[in-house]
């Protein structure tokens, strides 16, 4: 294996981890608040077509960008609507949303099925560092929304962890009640992270219609929602693990083409990550490990004020 | 900021009269709202949800279409019903439709020919439901056991099953005489259910699906088992003070859910395909759409049944839909999730009741007002 085929593999890693990694980091907001959101398929589906179609008629790829992310942000409205408004399970909305998120780009983007994107996001080269051996083309070549991700990243860390709003999330998802007695306002938190779960989703949508593969497929998120269900899990509910998670991840998912040459079915090497996934919900629902890596307290219910 | 907010609050449940307006009125308002979509189309909702219900219910041959859905649709909802009410979020009836499929044409590939014909079908059935029953059983144990969330490992496995299928149909069990197709060899005669004449609904999965949702009541009402799965639904609480065990309900409640979709998987591959596919057209999403079912019937196995028939009318008009419009199949879940995101915003209103009231004059408004202090408003410290 020469240096280029090792530069190119990793590289296609992580384009296709960077919209992993955006509905990822998404969903642990969510998630870190008490909203579990199952709909990270359809809003990746809508967010998909209308960056697509923003994209071709304004022939701006950042306004496709916008648009996508408006989609995923409405449709997570709804879910945020249902369940925080009128506490309906979680569960049942996140997987209508999904539905009706399938539905509704099948339906939007009949249009655009054969249509090539004129228009891609170019990648920024960040001088010098682009000059490095190796890691320049791997790291310093890439386009802005892989940058983009790895930022959103940092900042929901340091927001989590290091600020007043990090306290507010996390002690709505882990004790409402409490949170509530601090003065938190336990549905608004909640709404606010729903609703930017669904900008990340939507422009993990975005990504793979202008940037991944620039056109429409019907059905092209391909199932990508649900792996990032899986990755919050593997990533422990913590930001900076997700990166990490969304690339190994992307790095599976190129390797199965260089691995079918090998003459290693496709399929059994896809299973992996769910298999994968099913064994870190294992590990962090042992007692043991509980204390640390769990999921928050509250996720999953609707929270009834007193 | 409005003057006023809203307060929902929770109250003693509301009359089964309410319960089933709040159905109907899901069904019909979600109807014509998805329907509203297909304006920017060019087709008025008016034309697509008559074309949708004459391609569902407007002929024999439709209505026998609806059936042949409804029959696989009515399996999984039987089997969601019965899980969500022992409080089981079973997520994963793709993947134990998908389990039961395999098991069928695993007997129906390798076995039915050392088999008396008499035995081959019942042999498939009973192997079809353990292998959905095993695959539903897994999450149970790692849910009692280990305490894994449900909701993501019935998921997971779905798509391991799925990769599974597609494993054998691209790979060992490729057919010889499919010419490349991604099928499995055709099954024996002795394998395929038998149908009523000309249509797709095998006889013997309609009685067994009507069987299953009589027996699964009587379970429900008149057992202990089926007592403990209602009290741990109600109240697992009480359920763990009363004694019982969470994980025996658990797992033969999922032995139940996951046999019945493995049943239904047996359905598909050995009368509609005859043959073992890839796992998008053996399950178009009867996993997902089952979930509706369950709601819909209100997760009881008796009322599974008519909500059933109405889904399968539902997916047999998205069929329809793509045929005279050129709507893409996936439109139709655009209808489904409509219906089911009214429903359970409806059922809001089975055991809440809305209290509107004017704000303070100093306090800021919240949509659903935290906390009984005194105006409604938010509290700080």
């Amino acid at each position: 294996m020469d240096t280029a085929f090792v530069i190119a593999t990793i590289g296609r890693a992580f384009t296709a981890g960077t919209p992993l990694l955006l509905a990822t980091l998404g969903e642990i907001i969510a998630e870190r608040a008490g909203v579990m959101n199952l709909g990270i398929e359809g809003m990746m589906a809508l967010g998909a077509v209308a960056g697509f179609g923003v994209s071709l008629e304004s022939g701006s790829p950042w306004l496709g960008m916008l648009a996508a992310a408006l989609a995923g942000i409405s449709l997570s409205a709804i879910h945020a609507f249902v369940t925080i408004g009128m506490r309906a399970g979680q569960i049942v909305s996140g997987i209508a949303l999904t539905m009706f998120g399938l539905g509704l780009s099948a339906l939007i983007g009949k249009g655009y099925i054969g249509r090539p994107l004129q228009t891609p996001l170019h990648s920024i080269t960040i001088p010098g560092l682009a000059d490095l051996p190796f890691i320049g083309d791997i790291l310093f070549r890439r386009d802005p929304i892989f940058y983009f991700a790895i930022i959103i990243a940092a900042l929901i860390w340091i927001i989590l962890y290091k600020t007043r709003w990090g306290i507010a999330i996390r002690s709505v998802g882990e004790n409402p009640l409490a949170a509530e007695t601090m003065g938190v306002d336990v549905a608004w938190v909640r709404v606010w992270c729903v609703l930017f779960g669904g900008a990340l989703s939507g422009i993990a949508g975005g990504y793979l219609s202008i940037v991944y593969n620039p056109s429409w497929i019907e059905g092209m998120t391909a199932g990508r929602g649900w792996i990032v269900i899986a990755l919050v899990i593997f990533s422990f509910w913590n930001p900076l693990r997700a990166v990490v998670a969304a690339f190994l991840f992307g790095g599976i998912d190129v390797m199965q083409f260089s691995l079918q040459s090998l003459g290693i079915s496709p399929n059994l090497l896809r299973m992996f990550p769910y298999v994968a996934t099913i064994v870190a919900l294992l590990i962090t629902s042992s007692s043991i490990t509980r204390r640390h890596i769990s999921a928050p307290e509250a996720l999953g219910e609707p929270y009834q004020p007193r | 900021m409005f003057g006023f907010s809203v307060r929902i609050e929770r109250c003693q449940p509301a009359s089964t009269t309410l319960s089933i307006v709040i159905i109907l009125s899901a069904m019909t308002i979600g109807l014509f709202s998805a329907a509203a979509l297909f304006v920017f189309k060019g087709f008025s909702p008016l034309t697509i949800v008559s074309k949708i219900l004459t391609g569902a219910f407007g002929s024999r041959f439709a209505w026998m279409e609806t059936i042949a859905k409804a029959v696989p649709l009515g399996l999984v909802g039987i089997g969601l019903a019965v899980a969500f009410r022992g409080k089981f979020w079973n997520i994963g009836a793709e993947g134990q439709i998908l389990l039961g499929a395999v098991a069928a044409s695993g007997i129906a590939l390798f076995a039915a020919p050392h088999l008396p014909d008499k035995a081959v079908l019942p042999m498939m059935l009973t192997a079809g439901f353990a292998a959905g029953a095993i695959w539903g059983v897994i999450p149970a144990l790692l849910r009692t056991r280990f305490g894994v969330n449900e909701v993501v490992s019935t998921l997971m496995m779905n798509y391991v099953a799925a990769e599974l299928v597609q494993y054998l149909v691209y790979g060992p069990w490729k057919g010889a005489s499919q010419m490349g197709f991604p099928y499995s060899d055709e099954f024996v005669s002795s394998a395929v259910l038998p149908t009523f004449y000309g249509t797709r609904v095998a006889w013997p999965m309609l009685v067994i699906v009507i069987v299953a949702a009589f027996v699964t009541w009587f379970l429900i009402t008149c057992t202990r088992w089926g007592f403990e799965t209602r009290v741990i639904g109600e109240n697992p609480e009480a359920a763990r003070y009363a004694g019982i065990s969470h994980a025996r309900v658990t797992i033969i409640l999922m032995i139940i859910s996951g046999g019945l979709a493995g049943l239904a998987g047996v359905g598909e591959v050995s009368c509609i395909h005859q043959h073992l596919t890839t796992s998008a057209a053996i399950s178009s999403g009867y996993g997902n759409t089952g979930i509706i079912v369950a709601m819909l019937g209100r997760l009881h196995p008796i009322g599974v049944l008519p909500a059933a028939i109405f889904l399968g009318g539902l997916l047999v008009g998205g069929d329809v839909l793509q045929t005279s419009f050129g709507m893409p199949f996936a439109s139709v879940n655009l209808f489904t999730a409509v219906i089911l995101l009214l429903l359970i915003t409806g059922d809001v209103f089975l055991d809440h009741r809305f209290r509107i009231r004017r704000d303070c004059p100093a306090s800021s408004t919240a949509v659903i007002a935290p906390s009984d202090s005194t105006c409604g408003g938010k509290m700080r410290n």
